[in-house]
């Protein structure tokens, strides 16, 4: 199953655990199954459902931006990161 | 004593308050959050007066940076000099123009010092032991060496293509200097977990709504030294598009304490190199996202930020305040780099390269007024990207110690001088 990364701060609206497996075979879809079980991480995420424009988004270790934004295939095993944008400079 | 004019941490998006922590996002939305002061509070204090009583440091601000207690870290930071630059003013024609020169910036020789010195002695007052950044070479050489002096541990983390003399700069003072197979924007994605992780200081990432203000000092030196005052434009380098804000917001806040005239009306202008524009084109396009840049290329390393966590407000401060942006290629720069040491004997990295070179390019398209007071920031020393150059300047001539040759080689170059010697 994939797995998703919580960053630190989000932690206590997903239990406390800092990654959970779950299903799906796009991002979008990994997401909504992550809402599902703890849905204030899903809407902190997107808004709309479009992704906010302060996170990203990794499918290992690339920014799904340059594959395929939220329809990004994700396959079992692989690692989604959700990770804070407003860092760096 | 000037632990209440920080009121704590706001959300830009939302408005959501949070204590005075280490916290670079909003955990609503993710928004960036930024300090709130008191202004009523720091109008008590912070006078002409006070300000010129006070050494030539970042810290004669000190009530708009955001700290607690006395400063710790970083010193004697700032006070860098404002050049009157008549001589590029006469290359670029037009009459007003000035550097202000970090270049020359202590102890690193580069504006990072100033956002170091506020992010380092912020994080002691955190009680950090150990802290640590994502840099493109300026920030590296800076953390490491001011957090040698403060006695903290510092880990940089650096792409693994970065200039030698960058490298060097920051593991001279016994950091450790981690480079990262990649690019900036993998590096800064990488220490965006380790920040949390191991409950580290890094000075951009949980550490960045204090870190960030530190680059109004930069501002308010320039509104000082013009004789309290804002120019008409002001050209900024943009890496991670942090700079140009807070260059605006300190002329802003100055006004609001009565210390310069209100409104401020400097029209902001943002340079970044062509082969890593997300910021200028985003302003170019009128587009409402930053669109990152993948594979950034360009001799600009340290302005080479793919993915700019400030470029939706740098492109809308720069809208707003109806400036432009531009881009310039690798000859540009080296052309800038080249113009700006042989008119003012300054010798700016690749970063001021960019700068002089959008200057040009702007004041050509008339974009800039030819006729208003312009400010250049030179943001880091050229000494530290000797690689862009080395081959692009004339060698030294060699000659044997002898009169005669030396005679000779003057008659050919400058036949006039060697008439008139006696």
């Amino acid at each position: 199953m994939p797995v998703i990364r919580i960053p630190t701060p989000l932690r206590p609206h997903a239990g406390g655990l800092d990654s959970v497996e779950t299903t799906g075979a796009s991002v979008r879809e990994v997401l909504d199954k992550l809402g599902e079980k703890f849905p204030e991480i899903r809407d902190r995420v997107l808004d709309g459902g479009e992704l906010r424009r302060f996170v990203n988004i990794y499918v290992n270790n690339e920014d799904i931006r340059y594959l395929d934004d939220l329809d990004t295939p994700v396959a079992d095993r692989d690692e989604v990161s959700i990770i804070p944008a407003v860092a760096g400079g | 004593m000037y632990q209440h004019m920080v009121r704590g941490l706001k959300c830009r998006l939302c408005g959501k308050r949070y204590p005075k922590e280490p916290l670079n996002f909003c955990t609503e939305d993710f928004g960036p959050l930024e300090v709130e002061y008191d202004y009523e509070a720091v109008a008590q204090s912070m006078s002409k007066d006070a300000i010129r009583n006070r050494p030539r440091t970042i810290w004669r601000y000190r009530e708009l940076l955001p700290i607690d207690g006395e400063p710790t870290v970083g010193l004697h930071v700032g006070g860098t000099p404002l050049i009157r630059a008549d001589r590029l003013a006469r290359a670029l024609g037009v009459s007003e123009l000035y550097i202000k020169n970090d270049a020359v910036n202590h102890p690193t020789l580069s504006f990072k010092d100033r956002v170091v010195a506020v992010a380092l002695s912020k994080a002691v007052e955190f009680g950090f032991e150990t802290v640590g950044c994502a840099s493109t070479g300026n920030l590296a050489g800076s953390v490491a060496a001011n957090a040698a002096a403060a006695g903290l541990n510092a880990y940089v983390l650096i792409p693994d293509n970065l200039e030698q003399g960058k490298v060097l700069g920051a593991s001279i003072y016994g950091a450790k200097v981690i480079a990262i197979k990649g690019n900036y924007d993998h590096v800064n994605r990488l220490c965006s977990q380790i920040a949390f992780r191991f409950g580290w200081g890094f000075v951009n990432v949980n550490l960045r709504p204090f870190y960030a203000e530190g680059s109004k000092s930069m501002g308010f030196e320039i509104a000082e030294d013009l004789g309290w005052r804002a120019p008409d434009h002001v050209v900024a380098p943009m890496a991670g598009g942090s700079l140009i804000g807070k260059l605006h917001k300190a002329f802003v806040e100055f006004a609001q304490l009565g210390l310069i005239d209100a409104p401020i009306r400097t029209r902001m202008f943002g340079a970044q190199a062509t082969g890593c524009n997300p910021i200028s084109n985003t302003v170019k396009l009128n587009a409402n996202k930053v669109r990152p840049v993948r594979d950034p290329q360009t001799i600009a390393k340290s302005l080479a930020i793919g993915d700019p966590a400030d470029g939706f407000f740098a492109s809308k401060l720069i809208r707003e305040t109806g400036g432009w942006s531009e881009d310039v290629d690798d000859d540009e720069i080296i052309d800038a780099m080249l113009l700006l040491g042989e008119t003012e004997g300054i010798f700016t990295e690749t970063a001021g390269g960019v700068t002089v070179a959008v200057a040009r390019k702007l004041i050509e398209q008339g974009k800039i007024d030819r006729d208003g007071s312009t400010v250049l920031c030179i943001t880091g020393n050229g000494l530290k990207t000797q690689e862009a150059l080395i081959d692009k300047i004339a060698k030294p001539v060699v000659i044997p110690p002898d009169l005669a040759a030396f005679e000779a080689l003057v008659e050919a170059a400058a036949p006039d001088l060697a008439a008139v010697a006696v």
